[in-house]
């Protein structure tokens, strides 16, 4: 049997394979969400919204803004929230179980960069799919986009970092694939909720809109929404974001198993 | 020739139990080295210690030279690990899995050969999800070896596969010491350590109970032969049984059943050629290796002791 060694040039790095691993894997849907479900889910409400006419009337208790203009961050963190809480943790805690990441630590590239791969792959969505939303509301419902460009990207990241650490710390600590995905599945619907899904923020009762400020979408949603309007984000809600995306990572970090 | 695996006194416990006690062996360069013994005899947690998976409580473990938990990052390069009960994404495909593995070496194996020798190339395209147990065990073997390892690992290789697959299997594993990888094989099965290993640790209740090859640990347990023939004439009666190595003798039909000690076959064949009588059908019964390890252990190889850890 004679097996001869592969030419070194024109192989691509471990890395740059497991992130092409990742991706394909994902556009495959396989544990929790699947790609096109992440992308599509978001966009569908998107139209849905779109097509109902009182929804493009200005409102007075959103200060002139259309219900549309409100629910416009309301929809990218759902896509952002869909990707970090209910396909990643899923996809990691089913890793885990197969008994891939253990397999992996007996190879020179180590789980983590699995893990790497995973939250490459996935804010790379995130990122792709916040675009298509903006652009199909700006052109598709002549929406107005971003004004304060450097601010919403500041908040999108914020938003983005503390959910994926939210859902790495699901993934550390969820005993099974099924847990992880319950797990991620209430607290997306949680977050959702303070996000505004069902009652926008500032329809809710004065209790309600603190402790929804006090959450890392109740802090995102006003944040996004100030750089759509032209204004820097309040320090307040990127700070809670912040917060939440160092304490949870950190936690994640600490607990996370391989096995 | 230099051991390529040397482990003294291993010791590794679980809160209260101890999985590995004092274990000690060396594994020569190309030699397909057995570990056997029952269920939670400790063989895994044995071969994890040597993979760098676990930590030893106690004890000096060099995998070619290096050490399993400090010098990972060289190790991993040259050893190459098939786990029990690792499993990949469902829908990670053949082609893909090999070559995403290959992508972790300095030096691969040319993964697309590898298909080839193996006997999966018609699945290359298929999901890892949808491969019958034996060929996804053959894709295990075959990402322990993309890395062109010097040493491969494989744990309990053929549990769950049909005798056709196993016996597939086996000559898989022959090919790939022809290429000169030194072999660690973790099993159960006597007729797998009988066929493949040159060497074989007998591990049970945490410890080496006896090394040897696997036909001098056979032949070690002082069972008795069974010779079983059809003589050309009938025999008298007394003619076999007066033979002090003999200790029964019984005629089915024209069928002789001949008991007795390692001796008795000599004993016997020589009194048979002397009156001129011919053994037709001879067969001569000995001690298995599965013989060695009930008489080593006092169990069956299959059955369990507790949980392995």
């Amino acid at each position: 049997m004679a097996v001869t060694t592969a030419p070194p040039p024109a192989r691509r790095s471990a890395m740059t394979q497991l992130t092409m691993t990742e991706l394909r894997l994902f556009t495959r849907g396989r544990a929790g969400v699947g790609l096109g479900l992440s992308v599509g889910f978001p966009l569908l409400l998107l139209i849905i919204f779109g097509s109902i006419h009182s929804f493009s009337t200005p409102v007075k208790a959103f200060g002139g803004l259309t219900t549309l203009d409100v629910y416009i961050p309301i929809l990218l963190v759902f896509a952002i929230a869909l990707l970090s809480l209910v396909a990643m943790p899923a996809t990691l805690a089913s890793y885990r179980e197969l008994g891939y990441l253990r397999r992996l630590k007996t190879t020179p590239a180590g789980p983590a960069r699995v893990l790497a791969a995973e939250l490459a792959v996935k804010l790379a969505v995130a990122a792709v799919t916040v675009v298509v939303i903006v652009a199909v509301a700006r052109f598709g419902y002549d929406v107005a986009a971003p004004r304060q460009i450097g601010g919403f990207i500041v908040a999108g990241l914020l938003a983005a970092a503390a959910l994926m650490a939210t859902g790495l710390f699901v993934a550390a600590v969820a005993p099974s694939a099924g847990a992880a995905r319950g797990i991620g599945a209430i607290l997306f619907y949680l977050m959702m909720f303070f996000a505004g899904l069902w009652l926008p923020i500032p329809d809710m009762p004065k209790v309600l809109q603190h402790i929804s400020h006090a959450t890392p979408l109740g802090a995102a949603v006003p944040a996004l929404q100030n750089a759509t309007q032209g204004q820097w984000p309040a320090w307040l809600p990127l700070l809670t974001m912040a917060a939440y995306a160092a304490a949870f990572g950190l936690a994640a970090a600490r607990f996370f198993r391989w096995e | 020739m230099p051991a390529v695996i040397d482990v003294q006194q291993l010791h590794k416990s679980y809160q209260d139990t101890v999985a590995v006690d004092d274990v000690s062996f060396t594994v020569q360069e190309g030699e397909i080295f057995g570990i056997l013994g029952p269920n939670g005899a400790g063989k895994t947690t044995t071969v994890e210690c040597i993979e760098g998976l676990r930590t030893p409580d106690r004890g000096q473990i060099s995998v070619l030279g290096l050490d399993p938990q400090r010098d990972r990052a060289q190790l991993t390069q040259r050893l190459g690990a098939q786990l029990q009960e690792s499993r990949l994404p469902d829908r990670l495909r053949v082609a893909e899995a090999l070559e995403l593995y290959s992508s972790f070496y300095q030096a691969p194996a040319d993964w697309r050969q590898l298909m080839e020798v193996l006997g999966i190339t018609a699945k290359a395209r298929t999901p890892f999800g949808k491969l019958s147990g034996g060929q996804q065990q053959r894709l295990s073997i075959g990402l322990a070896l993309v890395g062109n390892p010097r040493v491969a690992v494989l744990d309990e290789l053929t549990t769950g596969l049909d005798p056709q697959a196993r016996r597939d299997t086996w000559e898989l594993i022959e090919r790939v010491r022809d290429r000169g990888v030194t072999i660690v094989l973790v099993t159960h099965f006597m007729e797998e350590a009988e066929r493949l290993c040159d060497r074989v640790a007998l591990i049970d209740a945490a410890r080496v109970v006896a090394l040897d090859t696997p036909a001098a640990l056979a032949e070690r347990v002082e069972t008795e032969q069974r010779i079983q023939f059809r003589p050309s004439v009938p025999l008298d009666h007394g003619l076999l049984e007066s033979l002090p190595e003999v200790t029964s003798v019984i005629h089915r039909g024209d069928v002789v059943v001949v008991t007795g000690n390692s001796n008795a076959l000599n004993a016997v064949t020589s009194v048979l050629a002397r009156r001129g009588i011919i053994a037709r059908q001879l067969r001569v019964d000995q001690a298995s290796l599965e013989d060695a390890f009930l008489a080593l252990t006092g169990r069956h190889p299959g059955s369990t002791e507790n949980q392995e850890a």
